[in-house]
């Protein structure tokens, strides 16, 4: 190429660049506005939701116009009509008298929060989150709540993750970051640098909790305790717990390996006994701390994989033998409400 | 070892009217390639988190996972790129394989949902980056007149982070008016990394930064020997030694946090505020690195970053606003002082057939210092606390300092 045709060369390609990226901005804006402002394709229920009976709760994820709105169905009836709160969250919780809501807010900065809301939706209270939302639970009388959050420091060097967990108690205060409990790994007192606790569920006791605490490389489930402020192994490679409403088993996934090709499977730990029973009917890559819809069923979300932002809540039961049934389309981030 | 530069009118490479101008065309041009580069890189960085976790369903923890691997992978790619730019005279077209590897992850990035996909593709853009870098500051380094070095690079750098400045306003724009257009920004990213591309394929000469091989039958080549030189081993040794006690913004902007007490969505901000503070002082700091000695400024640029401590910790605790922004000034400051000069020092340390190596040395050498004491400082923050310990590391950079100044300085300009 001669020295005068190679400015020309580079405007023509800029100006393709440009107009080939713009057209792409503009349609993919016309049909995100489309998609936005289409209703849901899924059944809506036309009168308020009924506040008595059990519930599941769950963000919507149907691109439409009610995309990440937190809506109810029936547990007698989880494929029926939906009921819209009106309420945008990330992550979501809920028990018959409270309702806890991680919330990614657009704004110059992105912020993060989160909420406490109560039977009726209205924010009673709302606490700032250190980054991305990824986990919350309420304690079963919605005293406590739970909060799991990614902070991501990047530096001109290092671009690390780490968690930060914490447990407030509603309408009061805070236990702080889970970090600065006391440790005991195996029974010995522990205090390693890279520390990470995330993906609470608590006890009916107002006191006890389960966590997971991630330290060198290796996972463990810990049995927390609010007013010692301590954290004790129960149990190795144990992610996300999630307590079954009679206390004697908990939900979780389990890693298959390390490194980047890490999968996860739904599992259950018997407490009692040690037991652990790896729920291998479900095949695909389960990322998400699990919810009991009995004693013997959990709750997840997977991602639609052909479908952006979509996702569908599942049901398994706890049989390991059992295959996994679709629940709730269009769903993510179950919590169950007796 | 310097020298070598300065005897350089017989390298024909430099044609007289580049030399009269303080900064070269070469020089300009590498600057907007980087400057698209950075739009492109910084504005789908800052959507990556988010991309990822709400439209992929990859939890971060997962993504975090192989992150450690890319540092010891850039750091090879580095050493050897700068091995093979100095080998095969030909550091442009290493450059712009390393531009255009960068470019391919970008065209990936929006079709790969799995989590090793997702890793690969990010892994590449790091590659990329390991590849680029020395052979184009060694680009810098030939075309800057040597009594312009640390301008060049000034202006090189300064272009360099309006490009990261830009790269996040993008990508903000563009999901404000496109709500969740993730693959909007990533089609943008793909625009600005191709342009960036074409700019440096079509209009930097191929024969910028190349050594000119004199006609014969056995040209010199670069040797390990050449890295050998006592010129290099002290710039490393300096430079590796101020960079164990250079803890990550990260971890200040932490401290800023605990001692100032301001919610912790500020964090953006606050990176945004030290790339605007660099983005300015990097072309006056070069030029007074030009005329007081790069080495100089080099070691005692570490000073404003012990003061960026101080400030994080003891004015911050006085006064938020006050401690917060002297902190992300000290930084910018910090960073003007030292990037850019670094590669000019370290290019200067060797001679010119080696000179992309021992600016990839120089910069590995210390990438892996600053990972060293970011575990260290973890350690150390844990057992006495942050503020002490961030006191701590500004006291041992004070002491330090005289004793870099007396073994670097004196022996170059």
């Amino acid at each position: 190429m001669s020295r005068r045709t190679r400015p020309a060369a580079f405007a023509a390609l800029c100006l393709a660049l440009a107009g080939g990226s713009t057209a792409y901005v503009l349609q993919e804006r016309a049909d995100t506005q489309e998609r936005i402002s289409s209703p849901p394709s899924v059944p809506v229920a036309t009168s308020p939701a009924a506040a008595e009976g059990p519930v599941l709760v769950f963000r919507h994820t149907g691109v439409d116009q009610e995309y990440g709105v937190v809506a109810t169905v029936p547990l007698a009836d989880p494929s029926g009509p939906r009921s819209f709160t009106g309420v945008v969250c990330d992550r979501v919780d809920a028990t018959a008298t409270t309702r806890s809501c991680l919330r990614t807010g657009r704004g110059v900065v992105t912020s993060y929060d989160a909420l406490v809301l109560d039977a009726d939706w209205e924010e009673t209270g709302s606490a700032p989150l250190p980054g991305l939302p990824s986990r919350t639970r309420l304690s079963p009388d919605g005293s406590l709540v739970a909060t799991t959050a990614f902070v991501s420091g990047h530096s001109y060097l290092t671009r690390g993750f780490s968690t930060a967990t914490e447990v407030r108690r509603v309408g009061g205060a805070s236990y702080g970051n889970l970090e600065e409990f006391a440790l005991e790994i195996d029974g010995e007192p522990a205090a390693p640098r890279d520390r990470n606790v995330w993906g609470v569920t608590f006890a009916d006791d107002d006191r006890i909790f389960y966590a997971t605490v991630g330290t060198r490389g290796r996972t463990y489930l810990v049995r927390g305790d609010l007013v010692e402020r301590t954290l004790e192994t129960v149990a190795d490679d144990v992610e996300c717990p999630s307590l079954s409403p009679d206390g004697t088993r908990i939900a979780f996934k389990q890693a298959d390996g390390r490194g980047s090709g890490r999968r996860w499977t739904p599992a259950v730990l018997d407490l009692a006994t040690g037991e652990r029973t790896v729920l291998s009917g479900e095949e695909r890559n389960v990322d998400d701390q699990l919810a009991w819809l009995d004693d013997d069923t959990v709750l997840y979300g997977v991602p639609r994989p052909d479908e952006p932002g979509v996702s569908d809540v599942w049901s398994l039961d706890t049989d390991p033998d059992a295959e996994p049934e679709l629940l709730v389309e269009q769903a993510w981030s179950p919590g169950v409400v007796r | 070892m310097y020298l070598s530069l300065r005897e350089r009118p017989d390298a024909p490479s430099v044609p007289d009217a580049t030399r009269r101008r303080p900064v070269g065309r070469t020089v300009v041009l590498l600057g907007c390639v980087s400057l698209l580069t950075d739009v492109s890189s910084e504005s789908v960085a800052a959507i990556l988190p988010l991309y990822l976790s709400v439209v992929v369903g990859l939890s971060p923890a997962a993504y975090g996972v192989v992150e450690g691997l890319y540092q010891g992978v850039s750091a090879l790619v580095r050493l050897g790129a700068g091995w093979v730019s100095d080998r095969t005279g030909r550091p442009k077209w290493v450059a712009a394989s390393g531009y255009g590897v960068s470019a391919v992850s970008r065209v990936l990035l929006p079709l790969v949902s799995g989590l090793g996909a997702v890793s690969a593709v990010v892994t590449a853009d790091r590659v990329g980056k390991g590849i680029r870098t020395s052979p184009r500051d060694a680009m810098i380094a030939a075309d800057a007149d040597p009594e312009h070095l640390g301008r060049a690079f000034g202006v090189h750098r300064a272009l360099d982070a309006v490009g990261a400045f830009l790269g996040p306003v993008l990508a903000f724009v563009v999901l404000w008016l496109v709500p969740g257009g993730y693959r909007s920004v990533m089609v943008l990213s793909i625009a600005f990394a191709v342009a960036g591309l074409a700019l440096l394929v079509l209009f930097v000469p191929a024969g910028a930064g190349a050594v000119p091989v004199p006609a014969g039958p056995a040209p010199p080549r670069v040797r390990w020997r050449d890295l050998r030189s006592p010129e290099l081993l002290r710039v490393s040794v300096v430079a590796g030694a101020l960079g164990l006690l250079t803890v990550g913004d990260g971890f200040v902007y932490l401290v800023l946090l605990e001692s100032g007490g301001f919610a912790a969505h500020w964090f953006p901000v606050l990176y945004v505020g030290t790339s605007a503070a660099y983005l300015l002082l990097a072309l006056p700091v070069g030029r007074l690195a030009d005329r007081c000695g790069r080495a100089r400024v080099l070691v005692v640029g570490h000073l404003a970053l012990a003061a960026a401590y101080a400030g994080a910790t003891l004015l911050a605790t006085r006064s938020v606003a006050v401690g917060t922004v002297a902190t992300v000034l000290l930084l910018g400051l910090f960073y003007a002082a030292t990037d850019g000069v670094l590669a000019a020092v370290a290019g200067q340390a060797v001679p010119v057939r080696a000179r992309a190596s021992g600016i990839a040395l120089a910069q590995t050498v210390v990438a892996v210092a600053r990972l060293l004491s970011a575990v260290g400082f973890g350690v150390l923050w844990l057992v006495v606390g942050p503020t002490v310990a961030l006191l701590g590391v500004a006291a041992g950079l004070v002491l330090l300092v005289p004793a870099a100044l007396r073994l670097l300085a004196p022996a170059s300009r």
